[in-house]
């Protein structure tokens, strides 16, 4: 299918002329054992339709009964999120017919969220803080799986059937939405990246869900609208579905931008329409326009009764909030002693719960923080992975930090190390061993290599006995070169020193 | 040998438990006079002979062996409404959209039949969804009322009040979301019991209208409905919306109320259900009722509950906007009928397609009025509006209930009609459930006693009597003293043996 | 207040996926707007202040243990499929998109 390509304004233009508005919409699935309103597993995978009964595949006569869990989750995020929590609320029914959700109706909150009116602060790549309102976090149910056969694979167009997979389907979500975002300006995207993270973060810390984008168990639609410079009325928005992950959150933002910016300018408008976010250019594409948009007919969802929780529950809750990302993130600046930009390093690589963990396996924090956040950032960018997927763990840097400071590694080796640990070959001893890695502190061993140094090099050797000391790094280089590095350059110098007597 | 299928369920309890007779007697006593006169009522929509044997023959096994019966009625037949789900039994609830279905598992209210070894016969005919008052809705064809073959057995449950007018059944399971088991009762001369909404487990019913739906016990005897009322009552786990309390004493209720004396027993008249569109054959045999409760002991007062006439509106707003959404998921994807798989047509279209294939005209009429309520723009002047007249009503309850112990009515307006002379005037039809609908929206108990025949039709009319949520109780006294009092009415039946021929 | 249209009645049948005929149309249209004009009664005396009712009985907070309970198996829940394959329920192609 053809489409044409969308006209895009450049950015710098886009900024000048126009003022982003944002709207994050995160679902987020919860790590509960069970489903929302049945007691069957909550299982990424598995095989199709084994996670599933009457009340998940939607039978006649099967009824839904509130997992209490999830109730507290939502709770907890809330208040997590600096929201008030409802002292009554219900659950609504969301008519629209979709084969992958077996009742045709979502059993989900409308006008009655467990928690609303909240914020998360959110730090931005250079330090900067930014207050998102949230206008509201709610409970609802996630829906089955399709499976398009035919045609073009796995895409809905063309295809001739479908299949269906329903171990999905009634698995706890909380949407959280925001309030609009606006007067980000150029940061517009970055805002939308960095709140998403934020979310994840929080929600981890919880460990109220996975938060694995790529599963899907953490999905962002971003709404996106412009208005000109210098207006204070929201242009028409855009919805652009399933944004998953934190890269794309911020590309499909920027995009949305500079196509609307590009269609405003030619005296064009924008349609109202869900739009979808292709990974592979970083475009978004039209998607279902609000004109043939349903007509949900919400309702009070009459099998379930309201939730009213007790200030007293809630309390209770509250004190179950472990330390918060950014709570933790004082302390963390306060106990390690961090200028600014060394926390804002530590947390832009993600690096604090290692760090954290590597000093707690007896690590000094300095050196800690510096091993995960420059060499071992390197090496998950190198390879592409998070660095928490890193295949080294806190102990292993710690024992490693710690064969360095007795002396036993010189750092060269100890990267030597990491790569032998990363490559799969064993915990940092074993490594050290297979590759023969030990500094060479005998001194008898380094001395027979400074002599055949010093006779192979008269000249150099003459020179450092008249005074020119500086001149020994050439005998320096020759015994690490000679000792393959395995020597500590220290000791070899003042075996030089001491064998020409100066 | 006396004919079993004139035995209450009571009685054939005893002498299952006692040893006079076996289950396996009974079950085929009522088995043999299904095969012999329902061809001409039509109440089974399917008979499940092998598997009432086999559950009669457990129990017989039981009280062989000196084990204590499971309950009171263990051993006893029952016909329950085809709502229910029953595992590898068909579930059709009247519709041809589930025709072929075979649930994979047991409505609450059926595990607990089994559990206490009641047998059942086979799944009662109904209105399709339990949208009906008449059972002409039907998919399968209507059932006829044994009284007179040519007028309907009310509905939806006609199926389950015609098994017991017609002797093939002591007991049967009704749902009652707007009269569906107490219209039936009245019209056919038996009892019909909504009890408190919550009281017994809507888990494997299918839902027509879920805030309304109640399933309940229907028998010939109040005492027998009782019996059955508290087999299938109690807690369920699996229903957000079952009530968490003890069940109330009904069985022990209609044993005092069958000692016959009312006195200290205040009831109240509902004004509003009388006057125009009663028929007043009905309203005669209501006024004797009225006066045989005061020969009883009780204390006779008239009450007025002004937004019970709102009531029939503010029903045919809420019952078929939740039935709209209730309904959605018959959609030809996961079970049931599926018409234009051919290759050319999209899921929606199949959906689209089998949708109108699959649902009858009344169930259609009910969608498409709930979603035209439900309808942003029409909400809140419809399903808003009959929502607050919810609470009126909730409310005129209350206040009558701080003056009377129970409130009666005439359960229907009108003694059972012909066949086929309201199906085309929905409005004519639904007047059927003017007096029974309030309970529905209010969710407080109500049952239907006959107060014998209509004096212009020889038609039975039954006598509606009202109580509090949670004190079913209260009105299992009344109904059993009034019962004692009236006398038998179902044995001036006309016999229907050789009909099948 | 109603005097709904057959336009209306189509447009309702397709929320609420029905395919229905040409006749159907006229028959519901002038169903539905003799009771919708008898239902529109409520309107007379829903005041503003009157709290809807939407359970018959006023429970709350009822809440499930987070503990898995047996459900059915994959056999089970084809049983009654119309179509199924790969252990997934076969439907017709999808045209619409997830919403």
């Amino acid at each position: 299918m053809a489409t044409s390509v969308a006209e895009l304004m450049d950015y710098d233009e886009v900024i000048e002329r126009f003022d982003p508005v944002l709207g994050l919409e995160v679902h987020v699935e919860l790590s509960t054992n069970t489903k929302m309103f049945c007691g069957c597993a909550n299982l990424f995978g598995g095989e199709p339709n084994t996670h599933v009964c009457p009340t998940c595949l939607g039978l006649p006569g099967s009824l839904p009964v509130v997992n209490g869990k999830a109730v507290e989750s939502a709770i907890r995020i809330g208040l997590a999120l600096n929201c008030e929590i409802a002292e009554w609320c219900r659950f609504a029914r969301k008519n629209y017919f979709y084969p992958d959700m077996p009742k045709n109706f979502q059993t989900s909150q409308y006008d009655e969220p467990i928690a609303f009116d909240g914020h998360l602060d959110v730090i931005l790549d250079d330090g900067e803080v930014v207050r998102v309102d949230i206008e509201r976090a709610h409970m609802e149910e996630d829906t089955g799986k399709s499976l398009h056969v035919g045609g073009a694979t796995g895409r809905i167009h063309g295809a001739e059937h479908s299949l269906l997979d329903y171990n999905r389907a009634g698995v706890p979500l909380i949407e959280i939405v925001t309030k609009p975002i606006t007067g980000m300006g150029e940061r517009a995207p970055e805002v939308a990246r960095a709140y998403v993270a934020a979310l994840r973060d929080l929600l981890r810390a919880m460990d109220v869900s996975d938060v694995r984008m790529d599963q899907g168990s953490l999905r962002c639609d971003a709404n996106v609208s412009l208005m000109p410079k210098g207006t204070s009325e929201f242009g028409t928005r855009t919805e652009t579905k399933n944004v998953n992950s934190l890269r794309s959150v911020e590309r499909a933002v920027r995009y949305e931008m500079t196509r609307q910016a590009a269609i405003l300018a030619g005296g064009g408008s924008i349609t109202q329409e869900t739009r979808h976010f292709q990974e592979s250019d970083g475009s978004t594409s039209s998607g279902r326009t609000k004109e043939t948009a349903e007509d949900y007919r919400y309702f009070p969802e009459p099998d379930l009764v309201p939730i009213a929780p007790s200030r007293e529950w809630v309390e209770e809750l509250r004190a179950t909030l472990p330390e918060l990302p950014w709570e933790r993130r004082k302390r963390i600046q306060a106990e390690w002693n961090l200028t600014d930009e060394e926390l804002r390093d530590l947390v832009n690589t993600g690096a604090a719960d290692l760090v954290a963990a590597t000093v707690d396996a007896g690590a000094e924090p300095g050196e800690a923080r510096s091993w995960w956040v420059q060499y071992l950032t390197q090496q998950a960018n190198t390879r592409e992975v998070e660095l928490a997927d890193l295949a080294i763990t806190p102990a292993q840097v710690a024992r490693i930090i710690a064969l360095v400071k007795s002396g036993e590694l010189t750092n060269k080796l100890a990267r030597e190390v990491v790569s032998g640990v990363l490559e799969g070959e064993g915990e940092p001893d074993e490594v050290v061993d297979k590759r023969g890695l030990k500094v060479v502190s005998d001194d008898s061993a380094l001395l027979t290599a400074v002599d055949e140094a010093l006779a192979a090099q008269p000249d150099v050797a003459e020179k450092i006995r008249g005074g020119k000391v500086q001149a020994a790094g050439a005998i320096v280089g020759a015994v690490m070169k000679a000792t393959k590095g395995q020597a500590d350059a220290k000791r070899v110098r003042e075996l030089i020193l001491e064998r020409v007597g100066a | 040998m006396t004919d079993l299928t004139k035995l209450g369920a009571a009685e054939l309890a005893a002498k299952i438990h006692a040893r006079e007779v076996t289950s396996v007697e009974v079950t085929t006593a009522h088995l043999d006079r299904i095969g012999e006169v329902d061809g001409a009522v039509h109440a089974f929509l399917h008979v499940d002979a092998d598997g009432a044997l086999a559950a009669a023959r457990a129990v017989d096994g039981d009280i062989a062996e000196g084990r204590q019966p499971a309950s009171p009625l263990a051993g006893v037949p029952l016909a329950l409404k085809d709502v229910l789900t029953t595992e590898g039994v068909p579930t059709t609830c009247g519709s041809r959209t589930l025709e072929n279905w075979l649930p994979p598992y047991d409505a609450t209210v059926t595990r607990r039949l089994r559990e206490a070894g009641v047998v059942i016969l086979g799944k009662t005919n109904m209105d399709e969804f339990a949208m009906g008052s008449s059972t002409e809705n039907s998919a399968y064809g209507p059932t006829r009322n044994p009284w007179d073959r040519e007028r309907i057995p009310g509905g939806s449950g006609g199926g389950s009040s015609a098994s017991l007018a017609a002797f093939e059944a002591p007991l049967a399971i009704g749902t009652d979301t707007g009269g569906s088991i107490r219209q039936p009762a009245s019209v056919t001369g038996t009892v019909g019991v909504k009890p408190t909404y919550g009281g017994v487990s809507r888990y494997g019913l299918v839902a027509f209208s879920s805030s309304l739906d109640q399933a309940g016990p229907c028998a010939r005897s109040v005492a027998d409905a009782a019996l059955l009322h508290e087999v299938i009552a109690g807690h369920d786990p699996m229903d957000s919306t079952s009530i968490n309390a003890p069940v109330p004493p009904v069985v022990a209720a209609a044993r005092e109320g069958a000692l016959g004396d009312l006195k200290g027993v205040r009831v109240g008249v509902v004004k509003e259900f009388a006057g125009e569109g009663y028929q007043p054959g009905v309203l005669r045999s209501f006024e004797a009722a009225v006066a045989q409760l005061r020969d009883l002991g009780a204390e006779v007062v008239e009450v007025s509950c002004p937004n019970f006439t709102y009531a029939m509106p503010a029903y045919y707003l809420i019952a078929p906007s939740e039935c709209s959404s209730n309904l959605a998921r018959f959609d030809a994807m996961r079970y049931g009928l599926r018409v234009a798989d051919d290759g050319g047509h999209s899921a929606e279209e199949v959906m689209s397609l089998t949708r109108e294939a699959g649902f009858g005209p009344e169930v259609k009429r009910r969608i498409m009025l709930g979603t035209y309520a439900l309808s942003s723009g029409y909400y809140d002047a419809y399903y808003g509006s009959a929502q607050k007249v919810r609470t009126l009503i909730t409310r005129d309850f209350a206040a009558a209930f701080e003056q009377v112990d129970v409130l009666v009515s005439p359960t229907t307006p009108t003694t059972a009609f012909k066949i086929g002379e309201r199906v085309d005037d929905p409005l004519a039809m639904y007047l059927a459930d003017l007096c029974t609908i309030p309970s529905n929206l209010a969710g407080n108990a109500a049952m239907s006693v006959p107060s014998g025949l209509s004096d212009e039709d020889g038609l039975p009319v039954g006598l509606q009597i009202m109580a509090p949520a949670l004190a079913d109780d209260r009105m299992y006294k009344v109904g059993a003293a009034y019962e004692v009092a009236r006398g038998p009415v179902l044995d001036r039946i006309p016999e229907l043996k050789g009909v099948s021929a | 207040m109603s005097n709904i249209s057959r336009t209306e009645v189509a447009h309702l049948a397709k929320l609420a996926r029905m395919a229905v005929t040409e006749e159907e149309l006229d028959v519901f249209a002038g169903q539905l707007d003799q009771i919708l004009e008898a239902v529109a009664k409520v309107g007379e005396i829903a005041e503003a202040d009157i709290p809807p009712t939407s359970h018959a009985v006023p429970l709350t907070n009822v809440f499930r243990e987070d503990v898995v309970r047996q459900g059915l198996s994959q056999q089970q829940a084809l049983a009654a499929a119309p179509a199924a394959e790969e252990g997934r329920f076969r439907v017709p192609r999808i045209l619409g998109e997830e919403q």
